[in-house]
């Protein structure tokens, strides 16, 4: 019963005779697959992430929450991998950059967005301020300028000056909000 | 040149924007091996003194360190670390000053040991279970205490920890003075130290291929970054192979070698394995670089009628404890001084001096943003002195068209400022803000107001200014280009395929800039900084592309028997221009030479090009700010920058570079300072949370405006962009602060523990 209720539990510490370090098996839905693999239970989601699935778009800026760099979705929410540890992710579903793209390499509205926008630059934040934009864009939700700037103000970029990002995701925000809109009217009819 | 129809001027996609928005682009750490060897770096915890021992017994039995090397085992060769082109001059050559790890400890944080592990976690293990004994010595952290006699002194050449100091002399300003009625305006005006904070930490990794090292580095210079690792490690040059990959943003940072030079080395002792060195964020604020910070006197007799008799500069640069670009920044920031507001009556002194910090190198604006603090907020205290308008005083003083520089040999072929300053006051509706704005009493008050800026383009004459370029014909039509500029975030590659597509005469999409910078392959270039990218590359772009274009035309008068000067290349087609008929693709004929059996080819050009031009590129800000009087806080609310930096070549990446050297400039002004503890030396806030660089919340929308000059020397038009946007938000928004309030404030930044203690001395609170 304690082990369901706790899921860091739920798989056994195995521990290396050699070097001491200990492992633990985390099973977690990445981009929509099903994935397993052991890890040192020091490691951070980043590195998971980064190390054991090559998705190398989850970034490190700071590795201790400040910059945003590493930010995904986990369970619907955006968090910074790298104060996330690899073993909470047991059992979660996580999304990252690299699972935006479409089947046939189509971009989501929010990538060509940023395209379009010239919202890219060195493009080492954009991966993680992408994945929040995408947290704000699927709550369906119309945000002001000012609120998207307090949406986005976990994740810092020198090259912008944020401006390019913001019209990038609030004009994302309006052309989803309006073809929402235009279905429900079509619905209605 | 311009094309007709050609790409230049237009705002194309990013080149690079694909690969960045979906995760593909790779840096530097995403293509590490994951089982390379981790480095770390014991930096010293006291700012000066001697390390007399180090006990690695306890870091050696930690499972995992594969080796351990201290300041006593590297090799003593002395090297320079500035991103500046190599002087074969050794009088011109930057001061070779670092090792690999150093006994002498200058800074808290300097580099005093490195351990080598097999995992990241070992190795940080590792470097807390050294040991080591230091004597200490006593340490300066003032630049003025610095020179006083008697002080700690950081390097045995040079007495007073003076690095150097430089002066201008011009007319006669002592009896300049002696006319009547002048007045005299007199301040002291400070900036503080800040750092880069590019989102990407410095990052390397280095292993050894058939006897040569390679390091794999986010750096903006990989040429220069090759000749100062083999310097370091006392290795011929050709043995250093240097790749640059993808980058997560430098500013300056990166156009210094770092930690390239350890990181190699550490590859040699290892046998070549490789290794990687990753600096965490808390060491990159601790003991890479920062901005100079500087103390500037201006003195100013001026006239009844609002001109200048004569002025006075000092500066005061802190170096921190190497010299690093050194000297060259105080000298630029005093080298504008004559050149903005023209007075034939100057006497001007620059000291760079040495203090136990981190040290001070290239940061983008390169010692202007400085400068610029203190001679634009001066420049309104003479107009308010004068009873005038800032507007008005800048219009009657600032640069003339036709002003050329003796030393630069730069022309101000336009009425630059003046054009600027006029596109502002209009889009920024600044009479009216300046007259709804000028008697307010209220706790909340608003203000408005402006600042130029004066800047250059790339380092010529003071350096060697050079680019190659390499373009290679492909069976299809399409060219690789390669040129030793490097991307690091500004759209560089972008500009550069627009460049190159107009002068073959071929779509843009059928030109691929290899991005990355491989010493081994890519033609010699001196890296991005300076704000050269564009100017510079852009002649041996233009050169490169009229070389590939004349071959491309040779081939096609053999292939089509038609005289070659009817034929030209439009479009990727070759067209004859007598009557406008598409003869061959550039497809078809590049397949038919590259197969031919009988005339065979491969169609390539490179060829390099020494610059011997600089120009000039200005602008200005403006600003407008609330300021709650009790709260002792001041916020931007509105700004505007507008640049002549010539022909744009890409509209919306230009505006791109605007909007990011605003928001940097912003922090500057009122936020960003990277404070020491006067006790021991210590950065106290090294971290992102702590030192305070611009969020989305911390600025509205910034807005960028351009005057479109062709530059006449340019190979297509343009001159600086990257630096300059930097430059004038901060004394912009010192002034508009002075408008609302009536304090001048004369130190950066202007956060709130500052604003209270003028507020006070002003008794608004």
């Amino acid at each position: 019963m304690e082990e369901k209720k706790n899921p860091v539990m739920k798989h056994a510490v195995m521990t290396d005779p050699g070097s001491g370090k200990q492992y633990k098996l985390v099973r977690c839905r990445i981009n929509g697959v099903e994935r397993e693999t052991m890890v040192d239970v020091r490691a951070s989601l980043t590195d998971m992430l980064r190390n054991d699935y090559s998705l190398s778009s989850v970034k490190k800026g700071c590795e201790v929450g400040e910059c945003g760099a590493c930010n995904v979705i986990i369970d619907g929410e955006c968090y910074n991998s790298c104060i996330y540890l690899a073993v909470w992710a047991d059992g979660k579903d996580i999304r990252t950059l690299e699972g935006l793209m479409g089947p046939n390499g189509e971009l989501s509205d929010i990538q060509q967005a940023f395209i379009d926008e010239a919202a890219v630059q060195c493009g080492f934040c954009t991966p993680g301020v992408i994945m929040s934009a995408v947290e704000i864009l699927e709550s369906g939700k119309e945000y002001t300028r000012d609120e998207l700037r307090k949406l986005l103000s976990g994740h810092l970029c020198r090259c912008t000056g944020y401006e390019n990002i913001l019209n990038a995701v609030e004009k994302t925000m309006k052309k989803r909000l309006s073809e929402k809109e235009a279905a429900a009217g079509q619905t209605a009819e | 040149m311009k094309e007709k129809n050609g790409v230049i001027g237009k705002s194309v996609k990013r080149v690079d924007a694909f690969e960045k928005v979906t995760g593909r682009a790779k840096y530097t750490d995403d293509l590490c091996d994951r089982n390379a060897y981790v480095a770390k770096v014991l930096h010293s915890t006291i700012a000066h003194g001697y390390v007399k021992s180090i006990d690695t017994a306890e870091a050696e039995k930690i499972p995992g360190v594969v080796r351990i090397v201290t300041c006593f085992d590297v090799p003593k060769n002395y090297f320079p670390t500035a991103g500046h082109p190599w002087s074969t001059e050794p009088a011109h050559q930057d001061v070779a000053d670092r090792l690999l790890l150093t006994d002498h400890v200058r800074y808290y944080g300097d580099d005093v040991a490195a351990v080598v592990a097999e995992n990241e976690v070992a190795a940080a293990q590792a470097v807390r279970a050294l040991k080591v004994e230091y004597e200490e010595l006593p340490f300066v952290l003032d630049v003025h205490k610095a020179m006083e006699d008697g002080a700690p002194q950081l390097h045995e050449k040079y007495p007073n920890n003076i690095l150097a100091h430089t002066s201008i002399r011009n007319g006669d300003y002592e009896n300049a003075i002696k006319e009547p009625g002048l007045k005299k305006v007199e301040g002291w005006y400070q900036t503080p130290t800040v750092q880069h904070c590019h989102i990407e930490n410095p990052v390397c990794y280095a292993y050894m291929e058939q006897g040569r090292v390679v390091v794999v580095s986010s750096t903006q210079i990989p040429h220069i970054c090759r000749r100062v690792v083999g310097q370091a490690l006392g290795i011929p040059w050709g043995q250093v192979r240097i790749i640059k990959p993808y980058i997560g943003g430098g500013f300056g940072n990166k156009q210094d070698v770092l930690y390239e030079p350890l990181c190699a080395y550490l590859s040699t002792v290892v046998g070549g394995r490789t290794v990687k060195l990753e600096i965490p964020r808390e060491e990159t604020f601790s003991s890479t670089r920062v901005r100079h910070a500087i103390h500037f006197h201006i003195v100013s007799y001026v006239r009844e009628d609002g001109t200048y008799a004569a002025r006075k500069f000092e500066s005061f640069s802190d170096q921190g404890a190497y010299a690093s670009h050194g000297h060259s920044i105080a000298a630029k920031g005093m080298g504008c001084f004559p050149q903005l507001y023209p007075c034939p009556n100057i006497e001007a002194d620059t000291y760079t001096v040495f203090t136990n910090k981190a040290a001070s190198g290239a940061m983008r604006g390169y010692g202007i943003p400085q400068a610029m603090f203190a001679m634009e907020s001066h420049t309104d205290d003479v107009a308010r002195a004068l009873g005038v308008s800032p507007y008005e005083f800048r219009m009657k003083n600032v640069m003339p068209k036709g002003f050329t520089d003796g030393f630069s040999k730069n022309v101000n072929y336009y009425d630059t400022f003046r054009e600027c300053m006029e596109k502002g006051r209009k889009e920024f509706g600044y009479d009216k803000r300046l007259e709804k704005y000028a008697h307010q009493t209220g706790e909340i008050r608003r203000g408005v107001g402006m600042a130029v800026f004066w800047y250059n383009t790339g380092v010529w004459p003071i350096s060697l200014e050079t680019s190659a370029c390499r373009m290679v014909l492909n069976q299809d039509g399409s060219i690789q280009v390669q040129v030793g500029e490097t991307e690091i975030g500004q759209g560089a590659d972008t500009a550069f395929a627009q460049m190159a597509a107009d002068t073959v005469g071929i779509p843009f999409e059928m030109v691929h800039v290899v991005s990355t910078q491989d010493t081994d392959i890519t033609p010699f270039g001196t890296g991005a900084y300076a704000s050269r990218q564009t100017y510079m590359a852009g002649f041996s772009i233009r050169q490169t592309g009229e070389l590939l274009k004349a071959k491309i035309i040779e081939t096609a008068c053999e292939l089509t028997r038609q005289m070659k000067e009817n034929l030209d290349v439009v479009d990727g087609n070759i067209v004859r221009t007598t009557d406008g008929d598409i003869l061959m693709s550039l497809g078809e004929l590049a397949t038919e030479k590259l197969y031919s059996l009988t005339n065979n080819g491969h169609l390539t050009a490179e060829s390099s090009y020494q610059i011997k031009n600089n120009a000039y590129s200005f602008g200005c800000t403006f600003v407008e700010v609330e300021v709650d009087i009790p709260g002792c806080r001041a916020q931007v609310t509105d700004i505007l920058n507008v640049h002549d930096c010539g022909q744009l070549i890409n509209p919306a990446l230009a505006e791109a570079q605007v909007h990011g050297g605003m928001s940097m400039g912003i922090g500057y002004a009122l936020s960003e300072k990277l404070l020491y503890d006067e006790r021991t030396g210590r950065p106290l806030n090294n971290n992102l949370l702590d030192y305070k660089l611009s969020t989305f919340m911390d600025h509205p929308d910034l807005q960028a405006s351009f005057i479109e000059n062709y530059e006449p020397t340019s190979a297509y038009g343009t001159k600086a962009l990257g630096e300059p946007p930097t430059c004038s938000p901060a004394p912009a928004i010192r002034n508009a602060i002075l408008q609302a309030t009536g304090v001048a404030l004369n130190e950066i930044p202007m956060r709130p523990h500052l604003l209270f203690d003028e507020f006070k001395k002003a008794e608004l609170i």
